[in-house]
């Protein structure tokens, strides 16, 4: 791991680049995912945290691993608010993912009314990272509405289909400041790393663990892909030849003066 | 009928005698299905008409085991998909409908199972329908709890550590009022996270007054969508009200509430129709009503008390499966419930399959649950109503919260916030 490239988000610091989900799977597998995928940071929906002890999911986050709770549930900006403001109450600091559906079968997220709720809870100082639809004009106003980073959507969530929306998540990269962490529909590692070459920040991805056979060793896939995925952004990628080798007769040959 | 429905009690009148025998033995003593009693409000929703212009055309003896073969190579299920999965065709593909429908609930829903119990409050029931057992002519202990009662109630289960609540009554508005059943809802909030409601179907105020009392989802059982076999089995009182029952769930999403739940009970007709039309009528309400909840249960038919004749006839566990898959496929997103009215062996395997929600620790009699829970006995022989039908699965919370985990399930006790 090259431990002088950080992912910043709100002016903290990560060395990992993957972000865990942890709603869909035993919370006896939590330690050993956040291990194995060298996670820092960890998703929880507030709902589920706000239980008794017997299964509270905040219980089994290893210590130094910091909490992203998401707004899951919310229907509007005002409900997600509300589920923000709560998840604070519960102890789980300052970050927030905002998660706004109005669609209980592909669990879309409504952009609007994201805008709205990022922008309240920016100014109530959260560390705002949107769950998007990835749409240049809404994420220029997360940009302005105080958002901390941007997530778009790779495809439905979990449809483990990958980057279904490659060339508009490649717009966000190019002509937003903030870091573009792809979140949802990410199936496999090898999607995982090429959204990085392609200059993503960082991965979130839940389902494509819960669904693997062997968790830990799936989680462990996913950062060495994040990471090559990485280094090959750093680095450059090199010429890709479409069609055969190029020609050593270049069609320009003729121009004179 | 097949399953002697009519019992006759010996504590009824000669005038009641009478009149139920009328009622059994003349269609013309019996008020027309589609009529709406004074009251019942009236919804304009064409939800009713799209889904049984398809449930009523569907003859599941025309689908082959090509029509099943195609249906499990689509990445997304057709109605005609999901058609062949319910037909008799689809009946040696029950491994592999199983395999398609486990995948999609890991992705949907991970590896968690919800849980929850119900509570009747009242076993009153103004209703004559023949296979249950708080119909109005069945001689059964009726009781209905006071609020102290219901609150010792609630309290004995959230010691219990259940977190999800199903608020359940019979039938009746003079015994059991919208504001008593309201009254329930704010007490269940205190001990409850979700509150849900499992009651004769209401107009659009009330459920919007009984969503403010704290209740979030509505379960309405439409038993049957074949018209003629509802005529034959809800003979009196206004559950007879067809339609007014089909459009309870629209009303209480009109109402605010967060979700609704839709069945059959399967047996009473023809179940791969019934399974057909129930998921259409979650299908057509979620394209209506995008942000709205929606789950099925999937119920056969159960002994009741003094009828232990009533079965679930030709829903063996097998075509029970199969519907579930079938629900599964078609319908990714939703929640399956799947009762105690199946065995413990059968509901552990499902839970593995594509059900995502189960009831724990379950009494569908009244006031029962401090002596069930407890062993703790009131001594008092009218302490406790009769129960609607007779349990398969007898498990406590507990127990099914260790099966559930042992299986590498994640049991949930609350997924859920009222916002």
């Amino acid at each position: 791991m090259n431990t002088n490239d950080k992912l910043i988000v709100g002016g903290h610091e990560f060395n990992s680049r993957f972000i865990l989900g942890s709603g869909k799977y035993s919370l006896n597998l939590i330690e050993s995912a956040v291990r194995d995928a060298g996670a820092e940071i960890i998703t929880l929906a507030v709902r589920r945290a706000n239980t008794r002890d017997q299964e509270n999911i905040i219980d089994y986050i290893p210590k130094g691993v910091t909490l992203l709770p998401n707004t899951s549930g919310a229907r509007d900006a005002s409900e997600a608010v509300r589920i923000a403001r709560l998840a604070r109450e519960l102890g789980c600091g300052d970050f927030v993912k905002i998660e706004i559906m109005r669609d209980t079968k592909y669990l879309l997220p409504d952009n609007a009314e994201t805008v709205k709720a990022t922008e309240i809870l920016a100014n109530e100082g959260f560390v705002v990272m949107p769950y998007m639809y990835p749409d240049l004009n809404t994420a220029r106003d997360l940009v302005s509405a105080g958002a901390a980073a941007v997530m778009p959507l790779a495809s439905p969530i979990g449809s483990n289909k990958g980057l279904a929306t490659r060339d508009f998540i490649e717009i966000l990269i190019n002509e937003i400041e903030l870091p573009i962490i792809v979140d949802a529909g990410i199936g496999r590692p090898s999607q995982a790393c090429e959204a990085m070459e392609m200059g993503a920040a960082a991965i979130m991805a839940n389902t494509a663990l819960a669904t693997a056979g062997n968790l830990p060793l799936m989680a462990s896939a996913f950062r060495q892909a994040i990471e090559a995925g990485r280094s090959a952004y750093l680095s450059g990628l090199g010429r890709v030849l479409e069609r055969g080798g190029s020609s050593s007769d270049p069609l320009t040959g003729f121009l004179r003066d | 009928m097949e399953n002697n429905f009519f019992i006759d009690s010996d504590n009824l009148s000669d005038a009641a005698l009478a009149k139920k025998h009328r009622l059994e033995n003349d269609p013309a003593s019996r008020r027309d299905i589609t009529e709406y009693l004074p009251g019942m409000e009236k919804i304009e929703s064409d939800i009713c008409e799209k889904v049984m212009s398809i449930a009523d055309s569907y003859n599941s003896e025309e689908f082959t085991a090509r029509d099943v073969t195609a249906a499990l190579s689509h990445d997304t299920c057709t109605v005609r998909d999901f058609m062949a999965l319910l037909s008799p065709a689809a009946e040696p593909f029950l491994e592999k409908m199983a395999q398609r429908a486990s995948i999609e609930t890991k992705r949907h829903f991970g590896n968690t199972v919800y849980l929850f119990t119900p509570l009747y409050l009242a076993n009153y029931c103004e209703n004559y329908c023949v296979y249950c057992g708080f119909n109005c002519y069945n001689s059964i202990k009726r009781m209905k709890l006071t609020s102290e009662q219901i609150e010792h109630e609630m309290k004995v289960i959230a010691d219990s550590g259940m977190e999800e609540i199903l608020l359940l009554t019979g039938e009746s508005r003079s015994m059991s009022s919208v504001e008593y059943i309201g009254e329930a809802c704010r007490m269940a909030r205190k001990y409850f996270r979700l509150v849900g409601l499992e009651i004769y179907p209401v107009n659009t105020d009330e459920y919007k007054y009984l969503h403010e009392c704290g209740a979030d989802y509505v379960t309405v059982f439409q038993e049957t969508y074949d018209k003629d076999a509802y005529e034959k089995l809800h003979l009196y009182g206004h559950k007879r009200v067809w339609p007014y029952r089909f459009e309870a769930q629209e009303r209480a999403l009109m109402a605010g509430m967060r979700g609704v739940a839709f069945s059959a009970l399967l047996g009473l007709s023809d179940f791969r129709r019934d399974a057909l039309a129930s998921a259409l009528h979650l299908y057509f309400l979620q394209k209506k009503y995008p942000h709205a909840e929606m789950s099925l249960s999937c119920p056969r038919l159960r002994p009741i008390v003094n009828n232990d004749k009533i079965n679930p006839r030709d829903v063996h566990e097998k075509q029970l499966c199969q519907i579930i898959c079938a629900y599964r496929i078609f319908l990714p997103f939703a929640g399956i419930t799947v009762s105690t009215r199946e065995s413990a062996e059968f509901r552990r395997g499902i839970v593995k399959i594509a059900a995502t929600k189960v009831s724990a620790g379950v009494s569908t009699g009244i006031g029962d649950h401090e002596s069930k829970y407890t062993g703790k006995d009131s001594g008092k022989d009218d302490a406790t109503g009769d129960e609607q039908f007779e349990i398969n699965d007898t498990r406590s919370l507990d127990e099914m919260y260790k099966d559930i985990a042992s299986d590498g399930l994640q049991p949930v006790l609350n997924d859920y916030l009222y916002v």
